[in-house]
């Protein structure tokens, strides 16, 4: 079993993971976590791939690389958007579940 | 390069999935947050693994650091009603094992498709490595991120500008209660204040050729930034000065860009002999735009002076 192909599936796992308690969870600090680790997988499985093109020198594919470091900030800057919007959420309806997600 | 598989790897591959689990499906939220913490340090090390030190480098500062500090914070904000959440938050009901199913059919497909691609694939690598004279820069990485694909990394810096203004736009935040004076607190700023402009300075000189850059240096000096506010609370209203290094980045990208269309080129296409030049020139405005976006993220618009 390569590298690329153990931590490719190790990717695959995290985004099914993350996607299913992106969609179950109630609580919307879970299910920006769920939305973090399903990108940590997306990543994780990007990285992994761009491993198997190695030059001669040893070096892998760069692309993928730089666009893991564009995914982790654009992810970073989402995650911090969409917590203001669930303080935001929380200070005025004194919850913090989405409206249809709430015990009526 | 280790192509192998280790017994580490391993060790890391298991213990990344069993804390990416706990993380989300730990029943009290500030455990979970801790877990996502730990995970994202320990994904930066899988990096370093699969040969990209530049994205360990943003991961443990950004992907682990910050966003590990902005979900805590978020958490003391909610309150203990507001972070309490179900006992059992993602068991499964049977309303719930459609979604399983569909998420176990994805991670089967995923599967497949992973298996069925070549062992050895010759990806980008080559024409990425070919270029390299002609970028400016030596280190593969920064050269796509600044030359080769330009357009993404202008874009990026776009949205984190989006993210910032959104925040600014959310009400404003009562201020937290202040916090104890801690001495400790006071004197590790004292000193790792000045070392984080330093390595910040470091990091994004040392892109051009080896493993650093203009991300990682803005996440040391926000996180430098983040610790300054903990350590005495600051104020970031959108004053001009502010408002003006949020939009420098991206003002300095697309003006060398757009001046590269004017006289020549193509827009953000480099001649080979300025381009080091120019991609420092961004980088360096990218790198303070960026740092103080990632603090205005986690400072907010929270001071009640912003937005009134």
């Amino acid at each position: 079993m390569s590298l690329a192909l153990l931590y490719g599936l190790a990717g695959i796992v995290l985004v099914a993971m993350g996607l299913y308690a992106a969609l179950v969870a109630r609580h919307v600090l879970r299910r920006l976590l769920g939305l973090n680790v399903l990108g940590a997988g997306v990543f994780m499985m990007l990285v992994a791939l761009a491993s198997r093109a190695v030059d001669s020198a040893g070096r892998p594919d760069p692309v993928p690389h730089a666009m893991v470091l564009t995914g982790i900030v654009v992810a970073v800057s989402a995650t911090a958007l969409a917590l203001a919007l669930l303080r935001r959420m929380h200070r005025h309806d004194g919850s913090a579940q989405l409206p249809e997600d709430r015990a009526p | 390069m280790a192509a192998e598989v280790h017994a580490l790897d391993l060790v890391l591959v298991v213990l990344l999935v069993w804390l990416g689990w706990r993380a989300l499906a730990s029943a009290d939220l500030f455990k979970a947050v801790v877990q996502f913490i730990v995970f994202g340090l320990l994904l930066s090390l899988a990096w370093v693994r699969l040969g990209a030190p530049d994205v360990a480098l943003a991961e443990a500062a950004i992907g682990a650091g910050l966003a590990g500090a902005l979900l805590l914070d978020t958490l003391a904000r909610l309150g203990r009603d507001g972070a309490a959440d179900e006992t059992r938050p993602l068991g499964l009901t049977p309303a719930r094992a459609g979604i399983a199913l569909a998420c176990l059919g994805l991670a089967g497909l995923l599967v497949a498709s992973v298996l069925l691609l070549p062992e050895s694939w010759r990806g980008l690598t080559g024409p990425a490595l070919q270029q390299l004279g002609n970028s400016g820069v030596s280190n593969p990485v920064t050269a796509t991120l600044l030359n080769y694909r330009g357009w993404d990394t202008l874009l990026e810096v776009g949205v984190l500008l989006l993210a910032v203004l959104g925040l600014w736009i959310l009400d404003v935040e009562p201020p937290l209660p202040p916090p104890a004076p801690d001495p400790m607190l006071g004197l590790l700023l004292r000193i790792l204040l000045p070392l984080a402009v330093v390595v910040a300075g470091y990091l994004l000189w040392v892109g051009a050729h080896a493993p650093g850059g203009a991300f990682q240096g803005a996440a040391l000096l926000a996180a430098g930034g983040v610790l300054w506010h903990l350590a005495r609370p600051l104020s970031l209203p959108a004053t001009a000065p502010v408002r003006a290094a949020v939009v420098l980045g991206f003002a300095v990208f697309l003006g060398v860009g757009v001046a590269m269309a004017a006289f020549g080129g193509g827009f953000l296409s480099f001649p080979p002999a300025w381009a080091g030049a120019l991609i420092l020139l961004i980088e360096t405005a990218a790198m303070l735009s960026i740092a103080v976006i990632m603090l205005g993220l986690f400072v907010g618009g929270r001071t009640g002076k912003a937005g009134e």
